[in-house]
């Protein structure tokens, strides 16, 4: 009989139906992981639907660092038949199973999915159990304290995770979490202790890493949206924004913001400018069709030059889409949205810090050049956790651009640099006048050609600053590169550790990563970065390399090598290695069973 | 006040002569002066078409936005600021047409702004096509075989949403129609007056003598509170009712439903940032 010993990094997998309680698992566990010292990475993938189908959380419990998403699963729990079937292709066989006896049964005899060894299978009695302690909804529980004890995570810890998880729930229901959480500890003590199924988990926690953060991607941007002090977001729900949408409308008390469900995204935008105009500063969030619908209204933006922030979570699409999954396809859609031309800034971080910092730096933008400014998100980075030191909360600092109005305030007094001082009703004595039409430097409707002429230039020319301001994409890996691996957005974090891991077994190659966190308009440094390069290869979530086109457009450098993925899951660690394995030329040493023939949507161009 | 403190020296109006705009605006003028309303505390929102103009004839702040969509930004700057004075100007196609689905759902927010919608039952600005409030059997460059949709009742809608405040007007009798604009200026919460108003370009058929034979004013004795009433005399048609049809003085505003107006009143732009809170709430992440 094997004994399952686990290093210090394992990727822990609980995979059940909608409704079966697997976020609350996620949530307890999590937490208990941090309080326990050990790094933790989350990320989830879920089908769009409230009961049934299959949903997955990925857990990394860590010695060191973790941030990202990998293939490979050292554990996984099945909280349903169909849970070992739907990760098939992940499971290998270092994989150990834990599942109720029915549900391990029924693909221990369904030999037609491959060949699990049966020794890999373990059974424990989680629906008995939670008969026992008053039903089946007591699984989850069960299923969370027996992973906990596992992990060597103190009893007390999960207790108080319990409680505070359960306590409005009244005194009943915490009493029976309560008394499931101790079975499960006892199905994990018994499986430690048994001879034939000895599990060992070697994990070294650091105290330091308690007292950390654990947000995921939409606190950081939520966290960024108050330090550049939000004070209006309206928005219409849509998948992966309308996590943003509750971290805001749950402040809005404390922060004194207003948040309103518009009926449409059409009404949430117009109304986010109207709230700008009157001097509040404004945000709308939604996905790719919804943002269709907010398009006109980036036009009014920048044909009135008032700030906004539009934060679009990425979704596959054309149209509807995968709606739960993710995807880097609305690049596009960002930068050529709303008629005519005007200036335009989008950002895409790709960890959290960044992610708080640029959002912050999104609301500054908006105000002090008056215009439009991009977070690019995705599923994935929306809905992913991790541990962090601390945010950068010491550099927070809010310029007031707003200026009291005169009698002979213009809002739109031409001036030198295309900036003019924003003036906003009822503060001066000033008339604040802005208009969709073409207008004069009053904001008066106009047909005078002479005049259209100057206001595009006034618009356009506050472009040459922007893109002095431009943040610089970060290098990262080997800083003397040959090669160049490209990425932006949420791809950061597996990149990153797929070069890494790349560079340490072969340190000869000189790999470098270069990430980009500002996607239009781009740095000047980049056309220098891309020529030092013998060889580059982006990876984007998209079908047709956004960012390379971008690239190509603005600097003239042709990127040849893609790699693209856009099935709806992110880019894994093996992913990144794999393929950058194959694109630096070395023999594929082989990568713990990873299936040689290309995932479905991903394409090597 | 008077009348001519709104006046924009030199304003290059677009209206063709004898348009029902005109008289519109005069009125409006006169209702803002006898109210002793200040300029700089106003905000007039419009969309597209010949009535979305009249806030470039008029002194006062301007949020001139998308055609269909002025009453968003509308609520949304009676949101961020609720000392401002906010009047919505819109024709027709504009308000009933584009923008209806914003049109009903700001009847159900209830800010505390005015709209003015002018209804001359044809667009103008695209010439002369039919609009959503254009009566059967109307013939346009479009409508080839007459219009034939039932026309909008947006009085009708109005009330059946319970829109606090509920008015017609005719742009042809002033006196009316400034004692009307005065009403639903001072009215707490949404107030629609719909306004008729001939088309002298591309409206043969509804002229100012048409309004005026097929229209007449409430009477004296007709109690605007009683909703069931109000929407029955809302779907008289043939002969059109005036005045206000419908009042419900104890609906909240959008305004003060809003928890940043709870304790403190003060505009947004005027709260400052605390750092402070931020600091503890990251800590709770911890």
């Amino acid at each position: 009989m094997p004994v399952f010993q686990i290093k210090e990094d394992i990727s822990l997998v609980l995979c059940g139906e909608a409704g079966q309680g697997i976020q609350t698992v996620e949530t307890i566990l999590a937490q208990a992981v941090k309080q326990s010292g050990y790094n933790i990475f989350s990320t989830k993938e879920y089908m769009s639907r409230v009961r049934g189908g299959q949903n997955s959380t990925e857990i990394r419990v860590s010695s060191h660092r973790v941030a990202s998403y990998v293939d490979r699963i050292d554990l996984l729990l099945a909280l349903s038949s169909g849970a070992i079937n739907h990760l098939r292709n992940r499971i290998s066989s270092d994989t150990l199973i834990m599942g109720d006896t029915e549900h391990i049964n029924s693909v221990k005899n369904d030999k037609t999915g491959g060949n699990i060894p049966d020794s890999n299978f373990i059974e424990i009695p989680l629906m008995e159990t939670a008969q026992e302690i008053g039903g089946p909804i007591f699984a989850n529980v069960i299923a969370a304290g027996a992973l906990s004890c596992l992990l060597n995570i103190p009893k007390e810890i999960f207790d108080g995770l319990i409680s505070d998880m359960f306590t409005r729930k009244g005194s009943e229901i915490l009493e029976k979490d309560l008394k499931a959480g101790e079975a499960g500890y006892k199905i994990g003590i018994r499986l430690m202790e048994s001879e034939g199924n000895q599990i060992q988990l070697s994990l070294q926690g650091q105290s330091s890493v308690r007292d950390e953060l654990l947000i995921n991607g939409t606190d950081a941007v939520g966290l960024g949206c108050l330090a550049g002090e939000c004070r209006f977001i309206s928005s219409y729900p849509m998948t992966p924004s309308t996590p943003l949408q509750n971290f805001l409308a749950s402040n809005a008390h404390e922060f004194e913001l207003i948040y309103e469900q518009a009926e449409d995204e059409i009404a949430a935008i117009n109304m986010a400018l109207g709230a700008s105009y009157a001097g509040a500063r404004s945000i709308v969030a939604t996905s790719g069709s919804g943002f269709a619908l907010m398009e006109e209204g980036v036009g009014l933006a920048g044909m009135i030059e008032t700030p906004i922030v539009i934060y679009i979570g990425q979704r596959p699409g054309p149209a509807v889409g995968l709606p739960t999954r993710t995807s880097q396809e609305d690049l596009n859609l960002a930068l050529y949205s709303g008629p005519g031309e005007f200036p335009r800034i989008i950002f895409s971080p790709g960890n959290l810090e960044d992610a708080f910092t640029l959002t912050h730096k999104a609301f500054d933008l908006a105000e002090k050049y008056q215009i439009p400014v991009f977070i690019l998100s995705d599923q994935y980075f929306a809905d992913c956790y991790y541990n962090i030191p601390s945010l950068p909360l010491e550099d927070v600092e809010n310029e007031n651009y707003l200026v009291k109005t005169t009698p002979e305030y213009k809002r739109y007094l031409i001036t030198h640099d295309g900036i003019t001082p924003r003036g906003i009703p009822g503060y001066g004595d000033g008339l604040v006048i802005v208009d969709s039409d073409e207008h004069d430097e009053e904001g008066h409707i106009t047909e005078d050609l002479e005049i259209r002429t100057h206001m595009v230039n006034k618009r356009l020319i506050k472009m040459e600053q922007i893109r002095k301001e431009a943040v610089a994409p970060e290098l990262g890996g080997s800083e003397d590169y040959q090669s160049l691996v490209i990425g932006w957005g949420s791809t950061y974090w597996p990149i990153r550790e797929g070069v890494e891991s790349f560079n340490k077994k072969y340190p000869d190659q000189k790999l470098g990563f270069l990430h980009f966190k500002q996607v239009y308009p781009l740095h000047q440094s980049v056309a220098e970065y891309l020529e030092k390069a013998e060889d580059v290869i982006i990876l984007e979530n998209n079908a047709q390399g956004q960012l390379a086109n971008i690239i190509k457009l603005e600097t003239g450098f042709e990127i040849q090598e893609k790699l693209l993925k856009y099935n709806g899951m992110p880019f894994s660690v093996e992913d990144v290695e794999e393929r950058i394995i194959k694109f630096m030329g070395i023999a594929n040493e082989g990568t713990g069973g990873y299936d040689e023939t290309m995932d479905a949507g991903e394409v090597l161009k | 006040m008077k009348p001519k403190d709104f006046d924009i020296p030199g304003a290059d109006v677009a209206w063709c002569p004898g348009c029902g705009n005109l008289s519109i605006l005069r009125s409006l003028k006169t209702a803002l002066a006898e109210l002793e309303i200040q300029p700089e505390d106003l905000v007039f929102v419009s969309g597209i078409g010949q009535a979305g103009k009249l806030p470039h004839y008029i002194r006062g702040n301007v949020f001139n936005g998308l055609h269909g969509r002025s009453l968003s930004p509308a609520t949304g700057i009676k949101a961020a600021n609720p000392e401002l004075m906010v009047i919505d100007v819109s024709g027709d196609g504009c308000m009933y047409g584009e923008g209806g689905n914003h049109f009903m759902h700001t009847i159900r927010r209830n800010p505390d702004i005015t709209n003015l919608v002018h209804n001359n039952m044809v667009y103008g600005l695209t010439k002369g096509q039919a609009s959503p409030t254009s009566q059967r059997e109307f013939n346009t460059p479009l409508q080839v075989d007459g219009v034939f949709l039932e026309p909008f009742n947006p009085l009708a809608v109005a009330i059946a949403l319970d829109a606090s405040f509920v008015a017609r007007a005719f742009s042809g009798d002033r006196k009316q129609t400034i004692e009307i604009f005065k009403a639903a200026i001072k009215h707490k919460g949404y107030a629609l007056v719909d306004i008729f108003q001939p088309c002298v370009t591309f409206n043969k058929v509804n002229t100012r003598n048409w309004f005026r034979k097929h229209t007449y004013y409430l009477e004296d004795d007709h109690d605007p509170e009683n909703r069931n009433l109000a929407f029955q005399r809302a779907t008289e048609t043939g002969e059109y009712p005036l005045g206000i049809f419908y009042q419900n003085p104890t609906k909240s505003t959008f305004e003060e439903n809003l928890s940043v107006y709870g304790e403190v009143k003060k505009p947004l732009y005027q709260r400052k940032f605390d750092k402070e809170k931020l600091r503890t709430l990251v800590e709770t992440k911890r």
